[in-house]
């Protein structure tokens, strides 16, 4: 219960300390210190990072990659291969017409053509890859980069 | 001009809103933290938005029947079933308005007659006495105190009961004190309205913003009340859309009739823009409005708690989005409170006498503000207690 209520507040908020959380979610800043020590413990808290729009740096690529299945391991081997790349910023088992969707940032067109030919395409196991570039950001992680401020509220109503 | 001799009567001597010297304050004023507000802080969910686009784009600009969309009918009588469990016919008994204040309006004016009274609990919505004054009747508060939790006493209403009077009015979750009428005061209600044949005007536009866990019960769901009862219930608060002005009315045909017939000649319908954001929110609306109620409901157990420590007794209210704590140990009245309040920590909270005299020593503070703000309006105001009790 109050870790699904930590998880909903540091979701949206990851910078708030456990005195606020404390007093936000009424409980004693040991409990939350408890609470968010058991879900990095059980793995559901990953990691806390900053989103930083990026957009004008460097590029990212959604690489769609095709692969034959190891017989008792599927596609685990090799994802896991591909993930553990510096360069590849999140990697996820797809259903449809690819079996890996692997987003990569690079800093230019030309490092993550280097990627592609030399790491990945030449891996046992990949059979082809389709390479798309990001154009824009509009939205990551549930924030919207360009939000327009909602106009001011009236400040006493009846 | 003449202007004593040009304006109506009626108008002059109709007292101005308490709220009215305070809004002029704080708006005069720069960097202020505002508790003061009534409305959500939420921006309108999207998916109802983007309805309201779509109605646009559609080019739905026209009128619509006096009724209000049939589609939007059907929802709202679906929804009033589902929530409130009780059964409006959407051909006849319900009726989509601009918010729940202009259905006050029609039904008052529906109902009274010169010299009519009308009963309503103080502390109270400041526009609930002009109203019924406006519709030439009298209106009679009756107060509430902390001792029954700003909740209406049965006796204290049997006292109040005159052979003038018509129509109840009531308002639970209350603003300002954000009041629940536990089911047995509303059973005890529902009796004497019967015994004293008074007609009921409720206002449940708060009744999704609840924390206590238990299921809404409007006193129209209590056995014999439906006819005796006009349901007022819209979209401004539980799904963040004030500024859409949409309300209803549910209640018997007769009624709902006559308000349609005034309605006719001084509104025709709300926009259309507004009605088929309305379907959407009904629709697909829930998971965001419980969202924000979840989201409400954290932020009233902060700002309790808080009050509590730097030394203004406050109940924890069982919902809408205000707290009324006391400002009584401090030895200052509500308004000169609220007047060093905002000058010294520019921090805006409403007089509690905004909302009738009996909120003489209260402040209405509303949490529909930023986590971050609420925290900040705090410390600041702890401060200010704190001074306070040392001088």
């Amino acid at each position: 219960m109050i870790q699904d209520a930590l998880l909903k507040l540091l979701e949206e908020d990851a910078r708030l300390s456990d005195q606020q959380l404390a007093e936000r979610l009424g409980k004693m800043p040991g409990e939350i210190a408890e609470a968010r020590a058991q879900l990095e413990k059980e793995g559901r808290i990953v990691g806390y990072q900053t989103i930083v729009n990026d957009d004008t740096e460097g590029v990212a690529a959604f690489i769609e990659v095709r692969c034959t299945p190891e017989r008792g391991g599927g596609f685990n081997r090799l994802a896991e291969r591909i993930a553990r790349f510096s360069e590849v910023k999140s990697c996820y088992l797809m259903s449809g017409g690819y079996d890996l969707l692997v987003m990569l940032e690079a800093k230019d067109l030309m490092a993550v053509a280097r990627f592609v030919s030399d790491k990945l395409s030449s891996m046992e196991g990949v059979l082809s890859t389709s390479t798309h570039f990001r154009l824009k950001t509009y939205k990551l992680n549930g924030l919207l980069f360009e939000e327009t401020e909602s106009p001011d509220r009236i400040s006493v109503a009846p | 001009m003449d202007w004593n001799h040009l304006l109506s009567r009626q108008v002059t001597q109709l007292p101005r809103s308490g709220i009215r010297e305070f809004f002029d304050l704080v708006t005069g004023s720069r960097d202020i933290i505002s508790l003061g507000v009534g409305e959500p802080d939420f921006v309108t969910p999207w998916n109802v938005r983007e309805a309201a686009i779509f109605s646009l784009e559609k080019g739905h600009t026209t009128y619509t029947s006096n009724y209000g969309l049939e589609a939007l009918r059907r929802a709202i009588a679906d929804y009033v079933q589902d929530f409130f469990h009780i059964g409006y016919d959407p051909a006849c008994e319900i009726l989509p308005t601009v918010g729940v204040s202009q259905a006050i309006d029609l039904a008052l004016r529906c109902l009274l007659n010169p010299g009519d009274e009308v009963l309503y609990h103080e502390p109270a919505y400041v526009s609930y006495a002009p109203t019924v004054e406006l519709a030439f009747g009298t209106a009679t508060p009756v107060e509430t105190s902390i001792d029954d939790l700003f909740a209406l006493s049965p006796e204290k209403l049997e006292a109040a009961i005159t052979p003038q009077t018509k129509v109840l009015m009531l308002n639970f979750p209350t603003n300002p004190t954000g009041s629940i009428a536990p089911p047995e005061t509303l059973r005890r209600i529902a009796e004497i309205c019967i015994e004293h044949d008074l007609f009921v005007l409720t206002d449940e536009i708060y009744s999704e913003l609840r924390y206590d866990g238990q299921e809404h019960l409007s006193i129209a769901a209590i056995p014999g009340m439906k006819e005796r009862t006009l349901l007022l219930h819209g979209f401004s608060k539980a799904f963040a859309m004030t500024g859409l002005r949409l309300g209803y009315a549910c209640g018997p045909r007769e009624l709902i009739d006559m308000m349609v017939k005034i309605h006719s000649y001084t509104m025709i319908c709300p926009t259309i823009t507004s009605q088929e954001a309305g379907i959407e929110a009904l629709k697909n609306g829930k998971d965001a409005m419980l969202e924000m109620r979840d989201s409400y409901h954290l932020r009233r157990d902060y700002i309790v708690k808080r009050f509590n420590e730097m030394g203004m007794d406050c109940h924890l209210p069982g919902g809408a989005f205000y707290t009324f704590p006391s400002v009584k140990r401090f030895g200052l009245s509500s308004r000169d409170f609220s007047l060093a309040l905002l000058k010294e920590q520019k921090v805006a909270a409403v007089p509690g006498t905004a909302f009738g005299a009996c909120g003489e020593g209260y402040l209405r503070c509303c949490y529909a503000t930023s986590f971050a703000l609420l925290e900040q309006a705090c410390d600041k105001m702890a401060r200010f207690c704190d001074a306070l009790l040392k001088k």
